[in-house]
């Protein structure tokens, strides 16, 4: 490829074959060219980063995935069919039975809202679109947008050319596409796009020091806040950074300009988020941005104060004074803030996150969900493939150019590649910062090698024309006149003659004409031209190779809607379990409407917004104590497990169960999660009762206590009847892949209302109360 | 009393009660031969029902054969009206039937009644378990009942096959296979009734449509789509203690005889894009087959359907409008089925929608039998006044009612192209709006020093393209020369070299005279300073380059007259010749850098 473009440099500089008008009309048009290939490129990012999210769309349907988005659904149909007065005051009386939920006050309601606008644009223009569609699409326009974002922001901290690369990039990371697939209408979604596009304006109001990028960058984290709880993830790494510039002597008024009107007004608009209320006041997590403002005051008024006193040394006294006073006053402040309950202190998953093992060992209702797990080596690299190297490569770019923007961004690649070690979910902040990083890398790279194989391109060209004539020197003694005419004529012919040629005669004449073009570097390595060329090839087989991985990642990975599980039959061809859908939709049309659902809190919003019943607990795990009580009752025996349903006004219990079809997540292996967090609450439930040795058996060997609980029984209720697999005896657990312990369950208080056609979910009837008489 | 004081008709009736494989339907054809004893001529006859039965009426249907008893000829369908005639019990409701030519005195004729009843099949036991057999009870009269005297009767019911749990047993009644006899009656007063019930066992499903949603979309472009939006229940015995799925799936046939689980559909040929799913999603559990006569589908709820269990869910399939749309005297019209394309369905309420395009006026149905009609608009995608709805609402449908409907309306085609022409102009007007923003100077501030600088900066550059426009022409002029001089080597025509320097040097000059202007602007503006010197170097280089091109060429052609040797001419050009090319090329990357500012 370079020796070709270096052919043509020859070609259009020498002799020109080409008419020269046509000539003349391409080069004048060089910028323009340029726009239009980079704008080109932008709309082929965007619509390749919408694109490559419809996996699931095509695979399965249109649907929405997992189990939130099913809650951010439900939330959205509700907020278009009511509006935004009714959605606010919500109290839903359909999940948490009997306490409700205020849905309005504990909700990020950005995506919503989002959701719904577009939805009205859309209607507005008379696009009769269905909200589902609108929800469904919502993630992978937003994945869009953030593309051109990562344009700008790459721009902004290093070059167009890093822009496009890590726009480029970050439209097909799988980290960022695992939480932005068609169907996943989750707040991460919007969310993403909210975060890049808040530290963009925040960088380009550090850089211009302008109110109204300041003002704009408030406005994006209003709406960062009020999408994710990650925002907390900005009011901190902002501070930290302006520390860091302060600490590096990089002070300017532009940071002052841009820090104080982004924290004044993103924390004022902020509070009218219900969810967030007064906490960038109140809260321990939100303290560190409020100390970086008053320091920055503190700063200003000692510059100032040095400015006017113009003694250096009555300024140290009085900046050891005021830096006393300050710090005092401040940790005084701190200290009365806590200890009078007025600001409170770090929650726990924001310990976690600074403690790994804290969750594990204190708040076991965060350490039972998988994204909150450390991550594993695998899943790094399964999620940044190769920007996993050139992550750190990109960071020494950064080095090598610091300024207030690269800066930024390798705090926000340091600090955000720490968080995604801690827990899985967190892969997805980490993955622009990644991008945005990688694209330096690659961009510069790619950069260097370019203008090495230009410049050489040039040197032969240069020494062409000398070559050339000394070739005719040596030739004409053989040759006729004409045709030596004529090998002047012909550009390939002279770089031909030019590479046969290797004589000492043109290395001396290239090295005397080209010193105006070539650093004199270049000379010392002879194999330079090559070598860039074979580095140019490598980066971009790795880039495809990047390419196909991300592809092959998205479809197989992270396209499957969670909801309707698939698996290759025994010919090949794919089945499909539609278990879930099928008991949601029966709990819908066969149980009475005000019928109240008990399940573990992973279906609860499933079973609210497809099943449209009541539930006990769900995934908003608010109430801590009544997901304890839902596991007690699943970990006690019948009898006790009667009294607490009775209790809670249950009608209907949802097991889901993969021993028939070797699914795997299903309750009985969360069984001990529940025994954990009933236990954690009711010291009456304790963890070795259903271990033997500390081990998990559901097998003959298993604890009397565990083969006698509620879960064990209506997991595997009549199961023991079943043959499951040929060759092995009934009642094989085909997900445990052992034959069950106990297979004669009788159920005493409950009885069997459905099991779905794969057994994945079963949901009995708990039996009125007896008559006494 | 007055009809039938007036006619003594007298019936031979045979009627066969069917209670046949059809759910919650009972299908009663009653062949009667009618002769008129009264001595006026009978222009109508009536049919009694009890009112219990008349509720549950679905379709009346009579028909009238020519001929007698066995050699039947072409049947033809005859008015049936309810009537309330006077001095009739109240208990009863009343039909009745226009013959198509006076009865006289003696006369006789043979019909033919088909009526369809639903809910008329009691569920008894309400309640059975699983694995229970479903018995049901129905309740009839052993005798015809009618206004008229009777002179010989029969009753046949049919039975679905199966265990017949008791019947109501009559001196000559008598089950055979699963066929009941009772009969044959003579001379029979009028309105003699003898109830009989009769409970067996009837596993057929029961589907009842609760209420079905059909919508007929009418798109002029070719397509009639069609949605049907369905809430079915088992109408049979309710299920009580709960449902294994062990059972359900070790033995189907006997645990779980009385549920369904797959409906078919057969749906008009050509039919396309069939989709089945509900509120939350897809099903996945259909089948599609057809061929050029029809388009069966076979579909599965999600979950087996047990007495009282209910399921909803949505059909819809797309039609060619040809098969359907036809245009009458500038009138179009719609021909399409009324009822459910779905096999043995009862349903209690139909809504059909008949979605019209936008535009369309003159909206006329013509439906067999009577239905409440309204209108409504419909939004769909790019609507501004909304499509037309017709509204057709019939109670207790069953499949008799799946025939032909027409609705005709009047639409100008000219209306077709409105939307295509609403997104284009749409599409126009953006365009037009990003090029009106990219032309227009939005800046607040007209005085502004970033304005003023801005300002001059673009001019400076236009300027710069200007110049280097100017350098391309004289490059492309040298061009020429070297052109010309490869030419002269071949034909060595000297003379055509010669002139054609001499119309290059004043090209040369014209071209350099083009440039003075500019660069003395170029010298004026103060945004030009830091690429004034790059311009004006690149302009001496041009200069430079003239001259060593003229000498050379001036050379080569002195050469030429000369005749020197080939030699010769390379030798004495050659220090030129490696100027020029070093000049070339600098002034290509001046050139170069001077586009990228």
């Amino acid at each position: 490829m370079g020796a070709k473009a270096a052919e043509n440099g020859a070609k259009s500089s020498s002799s020109a074959p080409s008419p020269p008008p046509l000539k003349a009309f391409f080069r004048l048009k060089t910028k323009q060219q340029e726009l239009l290939i980079r704008v080109a490129s932008l709309a082929l990012i965007y619509v390749l980063a919408f694109a490559v999210r419809l996996f699931s769309v095509l695979r399965y349907e249109s649907m929405i995935h997992e189990f939130d988005p099913y809650f951010n659904y439900r939330t959205t149909l509700f907020l278009t069919r009511n509006g935004f007065y009714e959605f606010w005051n919500w109290f839903d009386s359909e999940s948490w039975y009997p306490l409700g939920r205020i849905i309005g006050g504990t909700l990020y309601p950005g995506l919503m809202v989002t959701a719904a606008l577009i939805y009205r644009l859309l209607r507005f223009l008379t696009f009769a679109v269905h909200i589902r569609e609108v929800c469904v699409l919502t993630a992978p326009f937003f994945a869009s947008n953030t593309t051109i974002v990562a344009y700008f922001f790459g721009k902004e901290i290093w070059d167009s050319g890093a822009g496009l690369v890590a726009a480029a990039l970050i439209a097909i990371c799988p980290g960022y596409i695992s939480r932005s697939v068609a169907g996943s209408y989750d707040n991460e979604g919007v969310a993403i796009f909210a975060l890049l596009f808040t530290f963009y304006l925040f960088v380009k109001a550090v850089n211009t020091g302008s109110l109204a990028w300041a003002l704009a960058s408030a406005f994006g984290y209003f709406y960062m806040v009020s999408a994710w709880g990650g925002y907390v993830f900005i009011i901190n790494l902002i501070p930290l950074y302006v520390l860091v510039l302060l600490v590096t002597g990089r002070y300017s008024m532009r940071l002052y300009v841009a820090y104080n009107c982004m924290y004044i007004l993103g924390m004022l608009l902020a509070m009218q988020i219900r969810f967030v209320g007064f906490q960038h006041v109140q809260s321990g997590e939100h303290m560190a941005a409020m100390g970086v403002f008053f320091l920055l005051q503190v700063f200003y008024f000692l510059d100032w104060v040095k400015y006017m006193l113009n003694d250096k040394q009555l300024f140290q006294s009085f900046l050891r004074i005021t830096l006393t006073f300050a710090i005092s006053v401040g940790a005084l402040a701190l200290g009365i803030g806590t200890a009078s309950g007025y600001i409170s202190p770090w929650t726990g998953r924001f310990y976690s996150l600074l403690d790994p093992t804290y969750a594990k060992d204190h708040i076991p209702i965060i350490a039972s969900v998988s994204e909150h797990q450390p991550t594993a080596w695998s899943s790094f690299m399964f999620d940044f493939h190769i920007l996993l190297f050139l992550f750190p490569a990109g960071l020494y770019f950064c080095f090598k150019r610091l300024s207030d923007a690269t800066i930024f961004i390798v705090m926000y690649g340091l600090t955000s590649m720490y968080f995604a070690g801690v827990m899985v979910r967190l892969i997805l902040v980490a993955a622009p910062a990644v991008c945005l990083i990688s694209a330096i890398a690659i961009s510069a790279t790619v950069k260097n090698l370019t203008s090495l194989i230009r410049t050489k391109g040039k040197a032969p060209l240069a020494v062409s024309g000398k070559g050339s004539s000394s070739l005719k020197a040596s030739a004409k003694r053989s040759e006729a006149q004409a045709l030596r005419f004529r090998s002047l004529e012909s550009a390939e012919a002279q770089a031909l003659h030019f590479r046969s040629l290797e004589s000492a005669e043109a290395q001396a004449l290239a090295s005397e004409t080209s010193k105006a073009h070539e650093a004199s570097a270049d000379q010392s390595l002879p194999f330079q031209h090559n070598c860039a060329i074979a580095l140019l090839v490598g980066a971009f087989y790795l880039l495809s190779r990047y390419a196909i991985h991300c592809t092959w990642v998205t479809s197989e990975a992270y396209s499957s809607p969670s909801i309707v599980l698939a698996a290759r039959g025994a010919h090949g061809g794919r089945v499909i379990f539609d278990d879930y859908r099928e008991a949601y939709y029966w709990l819908r049309q066969n149980t009475p409407a005000d019928a109240k659902v008990m399940s573990w809190w992973d279906y609860g919003y499933q079973i609210t917004a497809m099943g449209n019943r009541t539930v006990i607990v769900d995934n908003n795990t608010w109430n801590n104590t009544h997901i304890a009580t839902v596991g007690r009752a699943m970990s006690s025996y019948e009898p006790e497990a009667y009294e607490i349903m009775q209790s809670l006004d249950v009608d209907y219990v949802l097991v889901v169960f993969g021993g028939l079809t070797g699914y795997s997540s299903d309750d009985i292996n969360k069984f001990l999660w529940m025994v954990r967090i009933g236990g954690g609450v009711f010291p009456v439930i304790k963890e070795p009762d259903y271990l033997v040795n500390g081990e998990y058996r559901v097998d003959k060997g298993a604890a009397p206590k565990m083969l006698n609980c509620l879960m064990y029984k209506l997991a595997y209720y009549r199961f023991g009847e079943m043959t499951t697999e040929y060759g092995k005896p009934t009642g094989y657990d085909r997900a445990r892949g052992v034959e069950i312990g106990n297979k004669d369950i009788k159920l005493e208080y409950l009885e069997e209302a459905f099991t779905t056609s794969n057994w994945i979910i079963r949901i009995y009837k708990v039996k009125p109360p007896k008559n006494r008489w | 009393m007055a009809t039938s004081s007036r006619f003594a008709f007298f019936l031979f009736c045979l009627s066969l009660l069917y209670s046949t494989a059809l759910s919650d339907l009972v299908i009663s054809r009653v062949d009667r031969r009618v002769e008129n004893g009264g001595n006026e001529i009978a222009s109508e006859v009536l049919l009694a029902f009890p009112n219990m039965q008349a509720k549950n009426l679905a379709a009346i249907k009579t028909f009238y054969s020519e001929g007698k008893g066995k050699e039947k000829g072409s049947s033809v369908s005859l008015p049936t009206t309810l009537v309330e005639p006077k001095g009739m019990p109240q208990e009863l409701t009343f039909y009745s039937v226009s013959l198509p030519k006076g009865l006289g005195k003696g006369g006789a004729i043979t019909l033919d009644v088909l009526s369809v009843f639903t809910h008329s099949l009691q569920p008894f036991p309400e309640e059975i378990t699983q694995a229970d057999v479903q018995l049901v009870l129905y309740q009839d009269s052993a005798y015809y009942l009618s206004p008229y005297k009777v002179k010989m009767q029969t009753l046949g019911i049919r039975l679905p096959g199966g265990r017949v749990e008791s019947y109501t047993k009559h001196p000559n009644s008598k089950l055979v296979d699963s066929e009941i006899r009772y009969g044959p009656f003579e001379k029979l007063p009028a309105f003699s009734y003898s109830p009989i019930v009769l409970h067996f066992e009837n596993n057929n499903p029961f589907a009842v449509a609760h209420e079905l949603l059909r919508e007929i979309e009418i798109s002029h472009w070719g397509n009639v789509q069609v949605t049907e939006h369905y809430t079915l229940v088992h109408g049979g015995a309710l299920t009580k203690g709960g449902f294994s799925r062990l059972d359900y799936q070790a033995r189907p046939a006997i645990r779980g005889v009385s549920s369904f689980n797959h409906l078919i559909f057969r749906l008009p040929p050509r039919a396309h894009s069939i989709y089945y799913r509900d509120e939350i999603g897809n099903i996945s559990t259909s089948h599609l087959w057809g061929d050029s006569r029809k388009t069966q589908l076979e579909i599965e709820p999600r979950f087996p359907i047990f007495g009282g269990w209910q399921t909803s869910f949505t059909v819809g399939y797309g039609l060619p409008l040809q098969d359907f749309l036809f245009k009458l005297d500038g009138k179009y019209m719609l021909n399409i089925t009324f009822g459910s394309p779905m096999d043995e369905v009862v349903i209690d309420n139909l809504i059909v929608k008949i979605v019209l395009p936008e535009g369309s006026k003159g909206i006329i149905a013509a439906v067999p039998f009577p239905t409440k009609q309204a209108e409504e608009i419909k939004y769909s995608h790019l609507d501004i006044v909304g499509r037309p709805v017709l509204v057709l609402e019939k109670n207790n449908v069953v499949p008799e009612d799946n025939i032909y409907f027409q609705v005709y309306y009047q639409f100008s085609k000219i209306s077709l192209l409105r939307e295509p022409m609403m997104l284009i102009s749409g599409f126009f007007l953006l365009f037009v709006a990003c090029i009106v923003y990219i032309h227009t100077d939005m800046s607040i501030s007209k005085s502004s020093a970033s304005y003023i600088a801005k300002i001059q900066s673009e001019e400076v550059q236009a300027t710069v393209q200007q110049v280097l426009n100017i350098i391309n022409q004289c490059l492309a002029v040298h061009d020429k020369l070297e052109a010309s001089l490869r030419d002269l080597s071949r034909t060595g025509d000297v003379q055509s070299c010669k002139t054609l320097r001499r119309t290059a040097d004043a090209q040369l000059k014209e071209l350099v005279k083009e440039l003075k202007p500019l660069t003395t602007f170029l010298h004026h503006s103060p945004q030009a300073s830091h690429i004034l010197p790059k311009v004006e170097e690149l302009i001496a280089k041009e200069k430079d380059l003239q001259d060593k091109m003229m000498l050379k060429h001036s050379t080569v052609v002195d050469c030429f007259e000369k005749k020197y040797s080939g030699k010769d001419i390379e030798n004495r050009i050659a220090p030129q010749q490696q100027k020029l090319t070093v000049l070339r090329q600098e002034m290509d990357d001046l050139h170069e850098f001077l586009d990228e500012i």
